[in-house]
């Protein structure tokens, strides 16, 4: 739907104030940003985790006492999705070396690895292969790769920066050093990365970057990797063979507690398998589906954070899960676009966001949790929201200065994906701004492991968005993607030489979930919750209130 | 009552694979399926109209036109009639990136039915994302991959135009395989790269690097602080006062 006639009038403060705008930006005079002072206290009275209620502490498992958002908990403090004592463990549908659960970036960049060293490799996704947050993700990969102005050095220190100075170190000097290396595998696969014509990568900045090494393929830089990855692995048939619509819904341990394999359940015949594995890779992303504090979000279908809930219950701890990341600028008009991301790449080519007046609040490339908590401020107690027709409020973001700045043409070229997605509502972003407000986007935190992508459970690895430690308490953009990519392909080579040299064949055992539950009853937790929740439930409830033949555990029966 | 009656005012009949349902007029068909009671497990993916998963057809009373959309992207409209193409056999080419040519060859021997397209444009009229396929299709029978590659960027794999094809062409993979030697060998490489790789690999940063992950916190903050950062007009020639680091 085009803007109505109120927003369109609104949208002309916009206008009225962006020849200055323009000028200022063209002579470099940016909006003040804050000091790291001003920084903590701007996130400590408006960013959503610092909101009362918005940390529980969970009452049972290796984090028992670690406060986290109350959606995840709720899972955590659930039972299997299916009784320990109905599966039959000898009863082994797939054998393979390396079970790799989640068909997204970091699963398949891990596919690949595995299988170069010499690896048989499963894929078990929850969808299709490639539905995952790395297709959706827009802006760019960071790395440096320009050594005239840039190096790792700089990037490690933007990434503390980002991420509170919590991150652990060995992981961050890992994700800096490789990513180099990965801008140049990613290359090597035919990745259309975005060059100048002599070949020198184009780069901009993103919120929190010194220098600009984020690096794109026009908008869509992650359907970009993710397609290329993904036909890569289809080329390697023989060794790489994927189940799709097969989440796993428990891993199996073997009687050392070495991680032998996990419970499937196909979604469509309702049929639970038993695979077994000499490796496992958890690679099954993030949470946004979970919908923390009632936010929309940008996250895929499938984004219901099934591998914390897994990994935690064979007995792997959590970490900086205790932060969420909201991405300031999801879409807030029309209604249908409602939680659309709008890449951070508009801020980083020079849209202003801009309140109610057309004015400036807030320099647009502070991090993400600054910003985002900066956009709350000014519609709440400043109270210079926007608001839309359907009762919510956002901020402008100020898309048509790129044009000016850039030369005419520059958002249909640098943005095509948005560019389309708006047209089609009647919204031409090159001329009229676009209306944004925080967005559910990341989950920061997730499964403790390190720079090997080992966990402490022997056998089992994790990558991706459902581990934790690199970004520390907040990510910055265009370091997702580099993380999937760089501890993918490392979680791969781990586990094939896991399976090749430090494999124990041993006796296939459930006995971490019957403890689990056990654990649940003592901590006097009764409950017929049941996780991990593999879909979110939209459904009609007047729909489901004439449902009476099945009984709704979650969503899936 | 009030709200009730205008609610009611809001629906609109859709026809879900010919069932009849009311959904309220400002939901795409994807919320719209749910609002009607479908928990959906296939057709459905990123919901943001970038992965290909909810591939949709749909015709209006009284005209001959197939209309195609993706389910998360499309607003209802009344008295469509869709249905979902939850999935869509594909041929796809098993290959070696490293061994293979940027030619026209490769093109056809891998997909050998491209040279039977009839240039009908069914595979353009039925795309979501407005991409010209006959014609990345006519740059491929051409060798052109480069065009090729250029004008399939935009391509989400959804199938709808596979699924038309009168001459059984799997477009969506051809685009992908010119796109991959497009990016791979076309391209011009990037110097830059290659040789912050090599950089890295001789060890370059190292002494630096695992001197900041000893560094305390307030010293941190305080390299943190006082960084140079790199002005956001800057051109490409642009180079930091400071080059200790780099």
């Amino acid at each position: 739907m085009p803007y109505t006639r109120e927003l369109k009038e609104l949208i002309k403060r916009v206008e009225a104030t962006r020849p200055a705008r323009v000028e200022r930006k063209r002579r470099g005079e940016e909006f003040p940003v804050l000091s790291l002072k001003e920084r903590e206290e701007r996130l400590r009275k408006y960013h959503p985790d610092f909101k009362e209620g918005s940390r529980t502490e969970i009452r049972v498992g290796p984090s028992k006492g670690y406060a986290i958002s109350p959606e995840i908990v709720n899972l955590l403090e659930a039972k299997s999705r299916v009784d320990p004592d109905a599966i039959d463990l000898t009863k082994v549908a797939y054998e393979t070396d390396v079970l790799i659960l989640g068909g997204g970036g970091a699963g398949t960049a891990a596919a690949l690895t595995a299988q170069e060293n010499g690896a048989k490799v499963l894929i078990a996704t929850k969808l299709r292969h490639g539905d995952a947050n790395t297709m959706m993700a827009e802006g760019g990969i960071q790395a440096a790769t320009k050594g005239t102005k840039d190096s790792p050095y700089y990037h490690y220190l933007d990434v503390l920066g980002g991420g509170h100075f919590k991150n652990v170190p060995e992981l961050v000097y890992t994700l800096v050093t490789e990513a180099p290396k990965v801008i140049a595998w990613l290359e090597g696969l035919g990745c259309m990365l975005t060059k100048f014509p002599e070949g020198q990568l184009k780069a901009l900045h993103g919120g929190g970057t010194c220098r600009k090494r984020m690096h794109y393929a026009a908008d869509i830089t992650g359907a970009e990797i993710m397609r290329t990855l993904r036909d890569e692995a289809r080329n390697r048939p023989e060794d790489i063979k994927v189940l799709e619509f097969c989440p796993a819904v428990e891993l199996i341990l073997n009687e050392y507690g070495h991680c032998a394999g996990a419970v499937l359940y196909n979604l469509e015949t309702e049929e639970y398998f038993v695979v077994k594995a000499k490796a496992v890779i958890m690679a099954t992303g993030g949470s946004g589906r979970l919908h923390i504090q009632g936010f929309m979000t940008t996250n895929h279908y499938g984004a219901t954070g099934d591998g914390l809930i897994l990994g935690y219950r064979a007995g792997v701890k959590l970490c900086f899960l205790h932060t969420v990341q909201y991405h300031p600028t999801g879409a807030v008009f029309p209604e249908q676009a409602e939680g659309l991301l709008i890449t951070e790449k508009f801020r980083g080519a020079g849209a202003n966001a801009l309140n109610i007046d057309g004015e400036q609040f807030v320099n647009e490339r502070e991090p993400r949790d600054v910003e985002s908590a900066s956009f709350i401020r000014e519609c709440t107690e400043v109270g210079k929201g926007v608001p839309t027709p359907t009762g919510k409020v956002g901020v402008w973001l100020d898309s048509p200065m790129i044009d000016i700045l850039m030369g005419e043409g520059a958002v249909k070229r640098e943005f095509p994906g948005k560019y389309i997605l708006f047209k089609r509502f009647g919204i031409d972003i090159s001329k009229e701004p676009m209306l944004v407000y925080p967005t559910l986007h990341y989950q920061n935190g997730g499964l403790e492991y390190n720079s090997r992508c080992e966990t402490s459970i022997p056998g089992f690895f994790a990558a991706g968005e459902v581990s934790g430690g690199v970004h520390g308490e907040n990510r910055l953009m265009g370091n997702s993607l580099l993380d999937v990519c760089v501890f993918g392909r490392i979680a791969g080579v781990s586990a094939a030489l896991y399976a090749k040299e430090r494999f124990q064949e041993g006796r296939l055992t459930l006995d971490h979930v019957r403890r689990y539950h056990r654990e649940l009853e003592e901590a006097g937790i009764i409950t017929d919750r049941v996780a991990p929740m593999l879909l979110p439930d939209y459904s009609n409830p007047k729909v489901r209130e004439r449902q009476l033949t099945t009984r709704y555990l979650g969503t899936i029966r | 009552m009030e709200a009730e009656k205008k609610e009611k005012e809001d629906l609109v009949p859709i026809f879900i694979m010919g069932k009849r349902y009311e959904v309220p007029s400002s939901l795409t068909i994807q919320k719209a399926m749910e609002y009607a009671g479908y928990q959906l497990i296939r057709g459905c993916g990123c919901r943001g109209g970038i992965c290909g998963a909810c591939a949709t057809v749909y015709r209006f009373p009284g005209s001959y036109k197939i209309e195609v959309g993706l389910a998360c992207q499309t607003v209802v409209q009344p008295n469509m009639y869709l249905t979902q193409i939850p999935f869509f056999p594909a041929t796809k080419s098993v290959y070696d990136i490293e061994k293979i040519k940027p030619t026209i060859e490769t093109l056809v021997k891998a997909y050998p039915e491209l040279l039977r397209c009839l240039q009908c444009n069914t595979c353009t009229k039925s795309c979501p994302m407005e991409i010209e396929v006959m014609d990345y299709i006519a740059a491929a029978m051409r060798g052109d991959v480069a065009r090729l590659a250029e004008l399939s960027f935009d391509c989400v794999m959804c199938g709808l135009c596979t699924a038309r094809c009168p001459a059984e062409i799997c477009q969506y993979n051809i685009a992908i395989l010119g796109r991959r030697l497009y990016g791979k060998y076309i391209a011009p490489k990037a110097e830059h790269l290659a040789s912050m790789v090599k950089e890295v690999e001789k060890g370059r940063y190292e002494q630096m690097l695992r001197e900041l992950m000893d560094t305390d916190e307030e010293t941190l903050k305080k390299l943190y602080n006082e960084r140079e950062i790199e002005p956001e007009q800057a051109g490409e020639d642009w180079t930091p006062k400071d080059k200790t680091y780099l």
